[in-house]
């Protein structure tokens, strides 16, 4: 047993952890970004799935990875720009549009991926983003190949983090968007626009879920399936509570949830428990939810999430 | 003299139905633009998906069949919603209810008579059950019940997937399936070919919650809970209590649509025996107004479209997934809808 663990918990297994964290990173980036303005967008899974079909078309048929990436954070953008026309500009139910919005971006993902590709034996493939080691830091021990030798989306997430994190507690963009999100009626007083700042989040909380979304097929994967986001949306929306809402402890949460996937796909790999490989599947949701179930009682959410802003009413 | 804004005390019964036939009709005519883009005639291909489910009396009971499972689950969600308990787990609950009913379908140790009864009260109590976590979840440690119940669906599946794949499969078939129910426990055919109990039992079901919804204590109460839990505990109503028991009822509705694709379509345990009735569910509710009778026309509705969209892929190649864009387009249609209609306008005099 003990020969098993120091195969499982290798250099590899940090290095993977660090890539399945990617998507997780900027996913519940963008749905913090979201939240910190005040509105809950369940859009998410559905998002991430077009940002993945649509990163993947634009790639496989331009050769441009680049293009593809671009392309899907634009489709998250205007997917955000949708969600903040319902539950911003309108003010309806945040859960029945966002709801509503994955079940169409889903549907759009599936109909045009149909359409383009149709059902061929073997998934088309595209060569993916390649590891780019950063020269003298890659060398570094341990560390090196852990996390200076990924693809250069990962390094996008780690810089997405920290940025993150200064717009939001060091900017007055940052102060008026958290202020929107816990108190909408002192920020409109303040001349802050309500609506345009929620807006905004949408927009960029969508194009960080579309970039996440195109992560999974043109740099984790190289294959668009139906199945590739899988739930990763969902668990965004928990990392964001086991977060609290804060940058670094989201990151972290991610970091946390991706080692509990790579030790499953390692598990599945060696069988050494052997355990039915849909049980180690469904061992990180079910430690998603206690870990809910540990945090949410002391969790505090931005004060006007979920309500609505409406300049008339009182 | 000024034009105010202002919100209705209550809807008229002439804008409740207009309401979802409208977003209905704007979901149709958005869609119309992906029809095309698969080089297909618009009319043609609408018309194959509504008229393909009244070519003959197979066809609609085919719909009936498939309106049966979204009817529950359209329930699941309409006491749910109602209590504010943000249950987006049908599809984990319809799974729970067609395990037990496929598991007591399968043993041939129980009485013959008593098992298409036995299936439905352990598909319910099944259904229930896994929705009582998340209530619990949220009522004891405020773990959010959108989180908790769509995370639940997975831990549901996978675990299905481990039986099917494991212990419980069939061992004469090449695929994860569970054993075949005995004969006996197939759900009897009331009328027709297809049109088995569990429809009328969706039916049944739709006017029973209707009574309790708007004629008894326990709906009173969870429509209070609903519309102001602080309202509702300062009335002294046990807010907690309510939740669970909506979430317990919305389960059983669950499972019972799992009990009908066991007992009545497939006769055995499939991992694909959810094909998203689920998330359908929150559609038919919302069009539907989460009112319960308002969810069997817009079960059938849903069943046309699904059906439709099949025999419309087959025929004309138009991607079946084009239902599911239906759905989500109709949805988003609906709620921004519904809120022009909530309010009025009204010309304001001043004296």
């Amino acid at each position: 047993m003990p020969d098993a663990l120091v195969t499982i918990f290798e250099v590899g297994f940090f290095a993977a952890m660090v890539r399945i964290s990617t998507p997780l990173i900027l996913a519940t980036l963008g749905e913090l970004i979201n939240e910190r303005s005040g509105v809950l967008n369940l859009g998410i899974e559905g998002i991430m799935l077009l940002g993945s079909m649509v990163g993947f078309t634009v790639a496989f048929y331009t050769g441009s990875l680049w293009l593809g990436v671009v392309v899907a954070i634009l489709v998250g953008a205007v997917a955000g720009l949708v969600m903040s026309f319902l539950a911003v500009v309108l003010g309806v139910s945040q859960h029945v549009s966002g709801i509503g919005m994955t079940l169409l971006a889903t549907g759009l993902a599936f109909y045009f991926y149909r359409l383009i590709f149709g059902q061929p034996g073997v998934p088309p493939n595209i060569v993916p983003f390649e590891a780019l080691p950063i020269p003298l830091l890659a060398d570094i021990p341990f560390i090196g190949p852990v996390f200076f030798d990924q693809n250069v989306i990962t390094y996008i997430a780690y810089l997405v983090v920290p940025l993150t994190a200064f717009v939001l507690y060091r900017t007055s963009w940052g102060l008026n968007l958290r202020t929107v999100g816990e108190n909408p009626r002192a920020a409109d007083a303040a001349g802050i626009s309500v609506w345009g700042m929620r807006t905004q989040a949408l927009v960029i909380g969508g194009g960080l879920m579309g970039l996440a979304g195109a992560y999974l097929t043109i740099a984790q994967f190289n294959a668009f399936t139906f199945g590739v986001v899988s739930g990763r949306g969902w668990v965004a929306i928990a990392l964001v509570v086991f977060g609290q809402w804060n940058p670094w402890r989201c990151a972290a949460g991610a970091l946390l949830f991706a080692a509990l996937e790579a030790l499953q796909l390692r598990l599945q790999a060696t069988n050494i428990l052997h355990v039915p490989y849909p049980v180690l599947l469904m061992m990180p949701f079910v430690l998603t939810i206690v870990a809910m179930a540990l945090v949410s009682r002391n969790a505090r959410a931005p004060a006007s999430l979920l309500i609505p802003f409406r300049k008339e009413e009182r | 003299m000024r034009v105010r804004l202002e919100r209705r005390e209550t809807t008229p019964v002439s804008i409740q139905i207009l309401l979802p036939l409208g977003a209905v009709v704007v979901a149709l005519v958005l869609c119309a633009a992906l029809v095309s883009l698969a080089g297909v005639n618009v009319l043609d291909a609408y018309s194959i998906l509504f008229l393909s489910n009244f070519t003959s009396i197979y066809d609609v009971e085919d719909m009936l069949v498939k309106a049966s499972p979204l009817l529950f689950t359209g329930l699941a969600v309409v006491v749910a919603f109602r209590a504010k308990f943000w249950n987006i787990g049908a599809e984990g609950q319809l799974m729970a209810g067609a395990v037990a009913a496929g598991f007591i379908g399968e043993r041939t140790s129980l009485p013959a008579f008593g098992l298409v009864p036995l299936m439905v009260l352990g598909a319910a109590v099944c259904g229930a059950l896994w929705a009582l976590l998340p209530a619990l979840l949220k009522v004891r440690l405020k773990v959010d019940d959108v989180v908790s119940t769509l995370l639940l669906n997975f831990i549901m599946l996978y675990g299905v997937t481990a039986l099917l794949e494991g212990p419980w499969r069939d061992p004469r078939s090449g695929y994860p399936n569970s054993p075949s129910i005995r004969p006996e426990a197939e759900f009897p055919i009331l009328a027709g070919h297809q049109v088995h109990l569990g429809i009328v039992l969706a039916l049944i079901a739709a006017i029973l919650m209707w009574w309790v919804l708007s004629r008894t204590t326990l709906g009173f109460r969870i429509r209070a809970v609903g519309h102001n839990p602080a309202a509702a505990e300062y009335a002294g109503i046990p807010v907690g209590r309510v939740i669970i028991i909506a979430a317990l009822i919305s389960g059983a509705m669950a499972g019972l649509a799992g009990a009908g694709e066991v007992g009545g379509v497939r006769y055995q345990v499939t991992e694909d025996l959810s094909s998203g009735y689920g998330y359908a569910g929150i559609v038919i509710a919302t069009l539907a107004e989460l009112n319960p009778l308002g969810a069997i026309p817009a079960a059938l509705f849903f069943a046309i479209i699904f059906n439709g969209a099949g025999t419309m892929s087959r025929s004309l190649g138009v991607p079946i997934y084009l239902a599911d864009v239906i759905q989500g387009v109709a949805l988003m249609t609906m709620v921004a809808m519904r809120l022009f209609v909530g309010y009025r306008l009204r010309v304001v005099r001043h004296a």
